[in-house]
């Protein structure tokens, strides 16, 4: 029971690193006003980029790096659209994740049933040996260890620093902020490019450890839970750790039961994370007044500096 | 700051039209970079992806019944985005109802044309209504996010169906193949050219567009939907019922995705399979919003989108590319429609700083 309880949990870690990664990336983004629709394309950009550049160097960090490159680089063409261009939020995100899905499969074409160097896992000494907590903590990939270490720093980024401070004020009047002189625009490109980053080493992570051969679903909707994810923390960090945690059980779960040959058919095992996105959703949205308190006020709106 | 845009303070009807064209130059002239890249000639594989499949008369063919289905869901998804309701669904209201339609035609197997054929038709239009009822409901309810909701059902909707077409509704004689049985001829869509493959939805679809083009633009539900996504403070000051309004956008954008599904797979495919849709239910957000949001405008969208899909097969077979083409296509037409759409608000100035400008910041709609 002892050895098989760690390894539980040691999965559901694994299941929801991607998500936090992507997740923290996004809170970031809709701290300052901007809901990225895209990403799940900008996802699988970052698994395909990661991929091919571990496979092409044999260095699975490079390919982190590059995949949180290509993140960025394609959460411009967004950026640019919706800040500069003005254009529909919510629309432009969903292209983006139409064009990224298209994009990722036409540069993974070459690379599907071929394998690539994975990310090892860094065991820290004597903390590692921890009974129970050390292998689930303690036992991870240079990737699982930096989505703890990055979304600390976003909790004390967005709650203890000045920048932190002008970001939510951005994300929460725009006008306002731009009256007294803050760059809205470039404060929004930076969270933008920061949250494509984030979401391009979640995908990183799945196309280079959690299963890694290229394939043009590979993220399977994560994307899109990542976003639900930052409405079940009502955008505050450290929550974000507990819907992902909570959604990597679930997706665990599912695959644990059809490992054990549960009498129940396997498609509707693997309907449970979806089913459980539904669920949380309903049970965070029905508070209109928590909502409504924490949601950026500018979320989703274009900015456009009158003079 | 290079770019600087200014209110003209009024909807440039010039662009309104010209921006869809607009974007589609942009888009050729990107999607020929790309091909240019991938070591393919430029000139000729555009020539391929988006003429070649027009050249034979069972090309056209092949585009008409693609756009059947891009049409039909387009059409309901213009309207939700009409009244800002971002149903992004369509996909698994799709699937529901050739779940629900398939259903019938399989277990009546001897029932009559007349009698099974609209049967089938109305249980498709209903599973894809009750399926998009469920976003509804939690929108409305429970204040969640529709735009999550509907996509997690899409997710859903495509594992019933392969839990159905790999369970109790496999074909006892199928090989084993994760597929239904045939569906009986008395449950089959009826060709209106035969031979060709063109068949009834083809011709239901830009009916149906006409149709909801007479709703908009005649009816007070028409002009309150309008009002409700241009402006909705004045909806709510108007005495709209907002609820009212984000179920009829739903129920009708779901009951034409469900029909589009039943057509799909009484007509082209002939039973249910794991994959009946390659996605029309998001392409058919680009042929909505390409189509300016209006029922007519998605007529025209919906056979170029269709014409893409067939594009993507066309340079697979002849130059050895991806289909996956076809996604970076709609994808950065998409992008470019809605940049080009700055046009209609704003004039672009380059590097030149503005007057003092007494215009009050116009509320950008939609």
């Amino acid at each position: 029971m002892s050895v098989a309880g760690g390894g539980i949990l040691v999965s559901i870690v694994s299941a929801s690193t991607p998500l936090l990664l992507a997740a923290s990336g996004e809170l970031v983004a809709e701290k300052s006003g901007v809901l990225n629709l895209g990403v799940e394309g900008m996802m699988l950009i970052g698994a395909i980029a990661g991929f091919a550049t571990a496979h092409v160097t044999a260095s699975a960090p490079l390919g982190v790096l590059a995949a949180a490159a290509a993140g960025a680089a394609i959460s411009m063409i967004f950026a640019v659209l919706t800040l500069a261009l003005l254009t529909n939020q919510i629309a432009t995100g969903l292209a983006l994740t139409i064009f990224g899905h298209g994009f990722a499969a036409l540069l993974g074409a070459r690379f599907v049933g071929i394998a690539a160097p994975t990310l090892q896992r860094l065991p820290l000494p004597l903390l590692a040996d921890i009974p129970y907590l050390g292998p689930v903590l303690f036992d991870q990939t240079a990737l699982g260890y930096a989505s703890f270490a990055i979304l600390g720093a976003i909790a004390w980024f967005l709650a203890r620093t000045h920048a932190g401070l002008t970001l939510r004020a951005v994300g929460d009047n725009h006008d306002a902020a731009h009256a007294i002189g803050h760059p809205v625009r470039a404060i929004r490109y930076g969270a933008i490019g920061f949250g494509g980053a984030m979401a391009g080493m979640g995908g990183a992570y799945l196309s280079l450890f959690y299963s890694p051969l290229w394939s043009q679903d590979l993220t399977a909707g994560r994307g899109w839970i990542a976003l639900a994810l930052v409405v079940f923390s009502a955008w505050r960090p450290l929550w974000l750790l507990v819907g992902a945690y909570l959604f990597g059980g679930i997706t665990f779960l599912s695959l644990y039961l059809q490992g054990f040959g549960v009498a129940i058919p396997s498609p509707f095992i693997s309907m449970l994370p979806y089913v459980g996105t539904v669920a949380v959703l309903v049970l965070i949205s029905r508070d209109r007044r928590r909502i409504r308190l924490n949601q950026p006020a500018c979320l989703g709106q274009p900015f456009h500096a009158a003079a | 700051m290079m770019l600087r845009l200014e209110p003209r303070g009024e909807r440039a009807a010039l662009w309104v039209y010209g921006a869809p064209a607009l974007a589609l130059v942009c888009t050729v002239l990107i999607t020929g970079a790309i091909f240019a890249i991938l070591g393919a000639p430029p000139v000729k594989a555009i020539e391929t992806f988006l003429l070649s499949p027009l050249d034979t008369l069972a090309g056209v063919a092949s585009v008409l019944v693609r756009s059947a289905p891009l049409i039909l869901i387009g059409i309901g998804l213009a309207l939700c985005y009409r009244a800002s309701v971002w149903n992004i669904g369509a996909d698994g209201q799709f699937t529901v109802g050739a779940i629900t339609g398939g259903g019938i035609a399989l277990n009546f197997p001897h029932a009559p044309f007349a009698l099974l054929y609209p049967a089938v038709l109305v249980a498709g239009i209903a599973g894809g209504m009750a399926y998009a009822a469920i976003v509804a409901l939690l929108k409305l309810r429970f204040n969640a996010s529709e735009i999550l909701t509907s996509l997690m059902l899409t997710y859903i909707a495509q594992l019933l169906l392969v839990w159905l077409v790999t369970g109790p509704w496999r074909d006892p004689h199928g090989f084993g193949f994760p597929q239904s049985a045939m569906f009986p001829d008395a449950a089959t869509t009826p060709d209106v050219f035969p031979g060709t493959g063109i068949h009834l939805g083809c011709l239901l679809a830009p009916l149906l567009a006409l149709l909801v083009w007479l709703l908009m633009t005649r009816s007070t539900l028409g002009f309150q939907l309008r009002v409700l996504g241009a402006a909705p403070r004045a909806a709510r000051y108007g005495g709209f019922s907002q609820a009212r309004l984000t179920w009829i956008a739903l129920l009708v954008s779901g009951g034409l995705s469900g029909l589009a599904g039943i057509i799909e797979v009484t007509g082209p495919i002939g039973q249910l399979t794991t994959s009946i849709t390659p996605g029309y239910g998001f392409t058919a957000v680009i042929v909505a919003f390409l189509g300016r949001l209006h029922p007519v405008g998605v007529i025209f969208a919906g056979l170029l989108l269709a014409l893409s899909y067939r594009g993507g097969d066309a340079a697979q077979i002849s130059l050895g590319m991806p289909n996956a083409v076809t996604g970076i296509f709609q994808g950065i037409l998409l992008f470019c429609l809605l940049g080009a759409d700055v046009l209609i608000l704003y004039r672009v100035r380059l590097r030149r700083r503005a007057r003092l400008a007494p215009v009050a910041a116009t509320e950008r709609a939609s």
